[in-house]
């Protein structure tokens, strides 16, 4: 997916672009309003993450004129402000959710996909592979057109693994994209997600192999 | 927000009773000066009468061969005649012996010419005016000082005198009256300017700081730039602190973001064991301490607008609604699944911000303590209060704490581990208390907890 993140703070966005790049989006980066506008006229953008502070204006004149140019790109907001007056303000003047900084990557990501399956619909993320037809944003699988209902934990697993089929994944690295920071659980709870994802795919040409004290990979016939 | 305020007196009655006093003096004053003015006027009349009458007795009184003759003249008594059947006296004396009359209307003593009038008091008590005049008749060798003295009871004069009393007593109480009706409706337009600035800067919203534009009576113009001048102030003030904390969250947040980005990234990088932990617990700790930052400005933030609350009609449902959408992507990365239960809108008259704030608090903690892959349920309910009921299926509340987990700072024991800063039950109490309502915790029977939020 193609991300547009206007953020002021160059070591901040240098973080998130690093991490979105990881992840398999692309990402360009503004760091005024007025580069912003520029980018959002010629770019094609599935999603816009947008700061408030930002040195010449205030990012919400940004999403006044945004909005005004009937352009239906979601917008994220990332504010560093607490106040709650200034995210209904925020949500009334047509961004589609926001995120106090600092924030847990996985949870801008959440928010990203929820914002995208509420605004752009399905279809556009749908990945193939085999019998299997797989859409991250929407949520949605299907092996041999039946559907299968997965948990958003799945989910997520399975999205980490169909990005890069044949790469082994160690356990620590599949635990940190799903577990939160505070959850006390050994990194051993992630055989259980694997176990279950197993089972959901044992119809569909995908496979996951355990390489023993590597991790995992997931291979297709 | 009533307070208390020192009262001394109130400015209208002041003003009021200082009229009707006023009022009073002056017709206890018009009554003393009138009636004294007719007493004296009526003593002129009644003094006027007996000297004539002396004058015509004398006139009458000749002396024939060395006696005294005195044909009395019988008008100089009959002008004496009153309605009230006052008593007439008469004394005749020569040379200080009586010739005819009343014994006891002795002529003044020592000098032989005397003229005038006086009070006296006859031996049966009663009050009577004396008219006296003397001449001196002069015969062929003899020389006599006739002294006549005509005296009256005073019974038709006090009769008249009572009723001018009777007649100014009455034009005096209605003076008064008349006066009082005035003193109230003149206090009472006094101080309709002040209520209606009372009134007006009362009806102002909380948020509204601006100078009072109407126009005021030249007096208070001073109190009311004052007041302008305070209220611009406090609009400073507020603003500024408000910029203030916004200022210092993004100053406190900003920089964390960056720190709490790198050491993510970072942790995708690294393998050792060891690392991993250290940088676990560094984005730990940063979610702690913005938590805590968050909480804290809003926890200010809510202590101001609790005093003055915004109310206006909202459906308390659909308000849920929409904080379950926006709290929904972070419990699907739980797998928790949250359940509005709710059969029709429940309106209430609330403040939005505080109501928004309090219960995402209170479904942000149920997110944080259920286990993955559970369900918290939501209820509202319109009758008998506006509620909100919100069960978990994690551990619950420590028991023997439950009592205390909803003032400031304090947390349960089982919520090591969890990241929090121990105001969010307490910013959710004083919300609903500021509405008039309660909080209160406890643990459902099969395990898991049990918040009932009403208003």
């Amino acid at each position: 997916m193609k991300f547009l993140l206007v953020e002021d703070n160059a070591d901040l966005a240098n973080a998130i672009c690093s991490r979105m790049t990881q992840d398999g989006h692309v990402v360009d980066h503004a760091d005024k309003i007025l580069d912003a506008f520029a980018y959002s006229e010629t770019g094609d953008y599935d999603l816009i993450l947008l700061d408030i502070m930002l040195p010449d204006g205030d990012g919400r004149s940004f999403l006044k004129r945004h909005r005004a140019g009937k352009k239906d790109t979601p917008v994220i907001v990332l504010t560093a402000r607490s106040q709650v007056s200034d995210r209904i303000s925020m949500l009334d003047l047509g961004a589609d959710d926001y995120v106090t900084k600092p924030f847990d990557h996985e949870e801008l990501q959440a928010r990203c996909r929820a914002v995208l399956r509420r605004k752009s619909g399905t279809g556009q993320t749908t990945i193939r592979m085999g019998n299997v037809v797989f859409d991250p944003v929407a949520g949605s699988l299907t092996i041999d057109d039946a559907a299968i209902s997965l948990r958003n934990r799945e989910l997520r697993l399975l999205e980490l693994l169909i990005n890069a089929p044949g790469q082994v994944f160690p356990k620590h690295k599949l635990f940190d994209r799903l577990f939160s920071y505070d959850e006390d659980v050994s990194e051993n709870a992630i055989e259980v997600y694997i176990g279950r994802l197993r089972k959901h795919l044992e119809p569909s040409s995908l496979r996951i192999t355990t390489l023993r004290g590597l991790g995992y990979r997931l291979d297709y016939d | 927000m009533t307070e208390a305020v020192n009262v001394s007196g109130s400015l209208r009655r002041r003003m009021t009773l200082t009229l009707i006093g006023g009022a009073a003096v002056l017709a206890v004053v018009l009554y003393a000066v009138v009636r004294l003015y007719a007493a004296q006027i009526a003593q002129q009349g009644q003094d006027s009468i007996l000297a004539a009458s002396v004058t015509s007795i004398l006139d009458a009184a000749i002396l024939r061969d060395g006696t005294v003759e005195v044909d009395f003249p019988y008008a100089a008594l009959s002008m004496l005649s009153t309605a009230s059947d006052d008593r007439v006296f008469y004394a005749i004396h020569k040379n200080e012996t009586l010739l005819s009359g009343y014994e006891h209307l002795s002529p003044p003593d020592g000098t032989s010419h005397t003229s005038g009038t006086y009070l006296a008091e006859t031996p049966d008590g009663a009050l009577i005016r004396v008219a006296t005049d003397s001449r001196t008749l002069v015969g062929a060798d003899t020389r006599s000082v006739i002294t006549v003295s005509v005296a009256q009871t005073q019974e038709a004069l006090q009769v008249t005198l009572n009723g001018i009393s009777r007649n100014v007593a009455l034009f005096g109480a209605g003076f008064f009256c008349l006066s009082a009706l005035l003193s109230f409706w003149a206090s009472a337009s006094t101080i309709t300017p002040i209520r209606r600035l009372t009134s007006s800067i009362a009806r102002r919203g909380p948020q509204d700081l601006s100078p009072v534009a109407s126009p005021v009576p030249s007096e208070m113009v001073s109190l009311v730039a004052s007041l302008n001048r305070l209220m611009g102030r406090l609009d400073k003030a507020l603003a500024q602190s408000e910029d203030f904390i916004a200022e210092a969250a993004h100053r406190v947040r900003t920089p964390l973001a960056t720190v709490r980005s790198h050491a993510e990234a970072m942790l995708h990088r690294v393998d050792q064991d060891e690392n991993r932990k250290a940088l676990r617990s560094m984005v730990r700790a940063i979610d702690e301490s913005s938590r805590a930052a968050g909480q804290l400005l809003d926890h200010a933030m809510i202590t101001f607008r609790t005093d003055h609350l915004e109310r206006k009609e909202l459906d308390l449902t659909e308000l849920l609604q929409e904080l379950v959408l926006r709290l929904t992507p972070v419990a699907d990365m739980k797998d928790i699944t949250l359940h509005v239960e709710s059969k029709e809108p429940v309106l209430v008259s609330a403040d939005a911000i505080l109501l928004q704030n309090a219960i995402r608090n209170l479904i942000d903690n149920a997110l944080k303590y259920s286990p993955v892959e559970s369900d918290v349920m939501i209820h509202v309910s319109a009758r008998p209060l506006p509620t909100l009921e919100i069960r978990d299926q994690g551990a619950g509340f420590p028991q023997d704490q439950i009592a205390h987990l909803s003032s400031r700072f304090s947390r349960g024991d089982n919520a090591k581990g969890i990241i929090g800063s121990g105001l969010g039950l307490t910013i959710a109490q004083e919300v609903a208390e500021a509405h008039g309502g309660a909080l209160k915790l406890s643990n459902l029977p099969g395990g898991g907890a049990c918040v009932t939020f009403s208003l």
